[in-house]
């Protein structure tokens, strides 16, 4: 098993025929992922030709659907008409949206996230890496070649840091890794993952990372505390970070004594994670724990 | 981006919230003739991007145009936490009968947006939040239904604003949110929100967060920048599309991605704690792709500050594999050629790591040390910055 993302999900992507959409359409087919769709309600009815792959191109999400059986879908579609492209794939009642896009309005994404509750679409990102369950299906744009699949759960905001540990734990291999992205609002929180990775029986240990900005983390030890009985391992990135200023992600900033680096981290070795200082320290704990 | 109280109140007077009219000065001599437009007693406030302008001598009444002129001599060039006084604002003075608060943000913790209304405005309101929550009415906006007449009654009814009022303060709220929205802000402040003797009430204060975002639906947006007080580095740095922020150290860091960045800026200070407490220079992330040009616009900028005695570069290969990246670090020690003078510590992992270290060993520049693990890197770019 694996989360949200397994060999039998069809994937659609929404931007495909863009610079960023057609580049990582490639990969995502090279690493196994069942492509069945692009949409551009512009190029619909044409089809566009990867290596060894021809996919169609449909006018909406929801004649990609009905022709396909796809549900999920990937989104590379630029910031000015990412929140229209959400809406169309949540009204569609598709089961996972990935948001790659950065750069996203924060309104447009509280938009898109409160007109999605209630209905049938799990929202992911935005600013994301997507996720990848290994050797199964790869939905963003995760390098699919760093390792393979395994038993451990890794969920966090961060691409890069999300690469570094699979990469420090490559031999192990993951069930699921996913990257919920970096801004002030997400559709898929750490608590989110670490629910799903609870419940799913292939995954033994969960990696947590998180950085500064927000609440997200210290509640996310509050829910690991009361509904988590896998190990975790927590890292948090960001101990330096002076106040006021926005390290990169829209989100990391600390503003007050809120979000700072050193209360996630209390807080999740209150919970009884236990957290790295670095992350190759993060990967030592999670060896230790999983006797690997 | 956080503006200015007189871009603040500007922004707000154009969504036809009612404020004091008053103007910005640079000089004196502005201020004064700003003050006698207006014609009457003013206040002339220090324009800093902090709080605390009160007790720091930020602020200041005149009687009249020459004690303005007066009072903003004392009031430019002022040091408020840090922040110096190149603007003041001059307005008309107000005699204030009772003191509001009111606000729209962003409530990331719900996902939502958060109005808060007081009927005890001008103190801190972290401190009214913190001793007397009761007095703070907090009511959730749905982004998809925003603010209306009778969703502002509902929150000025929650606050509990007396009848002689609700209508006017009902019909800023309105205004208020207009401006957040429209403008594509993350904070519209209030406080104080003041009732005159007269019974008027008006936005004395107000702060303004804009989302930097939705720059590209909002031309006027740019002209609000600060660019004059920004670090030179980052302005130049912005101009490259980098995302560069300043910090106090002497090693400088690049890598890819905002969390291994940060990531990186933690593991450098815990190594610089052995060598006499050397610290990262700067924070700079040139994303995914780590290409030849960005990796020498990068160290373009590092190398520009006079602070940085050692260069640590981070980077995973992932899309862009290690080879890839080792490649751009050669070509852009080419291209910058002269102007590269300070030791560059390197770490390659991910994705073709062996091609990747086998180009930077074969190119043997004398400046570039590969290490390869982040915590050997970034311990010894700590010591050659010590």
């Amino acid at each position: 098993m694996s989360i949200f993302l397994n060999e039998n999900s069809k994937v659609i992507v929404q931007g495909m025929t863009g610079s960023e959409g057609r580049k990582h359409t490639q990969r995502m087919l090279a690493s196994g992922t069942a492509i069945v769709g692009g949409v551009n309600p512009k190029k619909a009815g044409t089809d566009v030709d990867f290596e060894g792959a021809s996919v169609p191109v449909f006018g909406s999400v929801s004649e990609a659907m009905k022709e396909t059986g796809a549900d999920v879908s990937v989104i590379f579609v630029p910031p000015a008409g990412a929140k229209g492209a959400v809406i169309e794939a949540v009204d569609a009642q598709i089961g996972l949206a990935v948001v790659i896009t950065e750069g996203i309005p924060v309104h447009d994404s509280t938009y898109f996230w409160a007109h999605a509750q209630g209905g049938a679409t799990r929202i992911i990102g935005p600013n994301c890496p997507g996720l990848i369950s290994p050797g199964r299906s790869n939905a963003g744009i995760i390098p699919a070649n760093i390792t393979q699949q395994g038993r451990i759960g890794l969920v966090s905001k961060s691409g890069t840091l999300t690469y570094q540990m699979m990469y420090e734990l490559r031999d192990i291999g993951f069930s699921t890794a996913i990257g919920i992205g970096g801004d002030p609002v997400i559709g898929t929180t750490h608590i989110d993952a670490l629910q799903a990775f609870q419940e799913d029986p292939e995954t033994e240990a969960i990696v947590m990372i998180g950085e500064i900005g927000g609440d997200a983390e210290e509640r996310a030890a509050d829910f690991i505390r009361a509904n988590v009985t896998k190990p975790v391992v927590g890292y948090v990135a960001g101990f330096t970070a002076p106040e006021g200023k926005t390290m990169g992600h829209a989100g990391a900033i600390v503003s007050g004594s809120a979000g700072t680096a050193q209360a996630k981290k209390e807080a999740l070795e209150a919970a009884g994670v236990r957290v790295g200082k670095t992350p190759s320290e993060t990967a030592r704990l999670m060896r230790e724990l999983v006797g690997a | 981006m956080d503006l200015f109280e007189y871009q603040a109140r500007d922004l707000l007077a154009s969504h036809g919230v009612p404020v004091l009219p008053g103007g910005v000065a640079e000089t004196p001599d502005q201020a004064e003739a700003i003050a006698r437009e207006i014609g009457s007693r003013v206040v002339v406030k220090a324009q800093v991007k902090t709080g605390g302008r009160g007790k720091a001598g930020g602020v200041k009444l005149a009687d009249d145009a020459d004690e303005a002129r007066a009072r903003a001599q004392d009031i430019l060039g002022l040091d408020i936490k840090g922040h110096i006084t190149h603007r003041v604002m001059v307005a008309q003075a107000s005699d204030i009968a009772e003191e509001y608060y009111f606000s729209y943000l962003l409530d990331r913790a719900n996902r939502t947006f958060l109005a808060m209304a007081s009927v005890e405005g001008g103190m801190e309101i972290e401190q009214l939040a913190v001793e007397r929550p009761e007095a703070l009415a907090r009511i959730p906006v749905d982004a998809t239904v925003g603010v209306d007449t009778a969703k502002a009654a509902e929150i000025v009814d929650a606050a509990g604003f007396a009848p002689e009022v609700r209508d006017q303060v009902i019909a800023i709220a309105v205004q208020l949110w207009d401006a957040f929205a429209k403008e594509d802000a993350t904070l519209v402040e209030v406080n104080p929100l003041a009732k005159a003797p007269d019974g008027t009430v008006l936005a004395l204060d107000a702060k303004v967060t804009l989302d930097e975002n939705a720059a590209f639906r909002h031309e006027s947006h740019a002209a609000l920048e600060d660019s004059a007080s920004a670090d030179p580095l980052e302005a130049a740095a912005k101009e490259k599309d980098l995302n560069y922020v300043k910090l106090d150290g002497e090693v400088g860091i690049i890598g890819n991605g905002a969390g291994l960045v940060m990531s990186t800026l933690d593991v450098v200070a815990y190594a610089g704690e052995e060598f006499g407490g050397v610290k990262p220079a700067n924070f700079l992330d040139i994303g995914g792709g780590a290409s030849a040009e960005v990796m020498a616009n990068g160290l373009h900028i590092i190398l520009g500050d006079p602070a940085v005695k050692s260069v640590f570069v981070n980077v995973f290969g992932g899309i862009t594999a290690c080879d890839a990246v080792a490649n751009g670090i050669v070509s852009a020690l080419g291209i910058l050629g002269d102007e590269a003078t300070k030791p560059l510590v390197v770490r390659l992992d991910g994705n073709n790591v062996e091609e990747g270290r086998r180009i930077l060993a074969e190119a043997n520049h004398p400046l570039v040390t590969v290490v390869d693990t982040m915590d050997g890197a970034a311990r010894r770019a700590a010591e050659l910055a010590a």
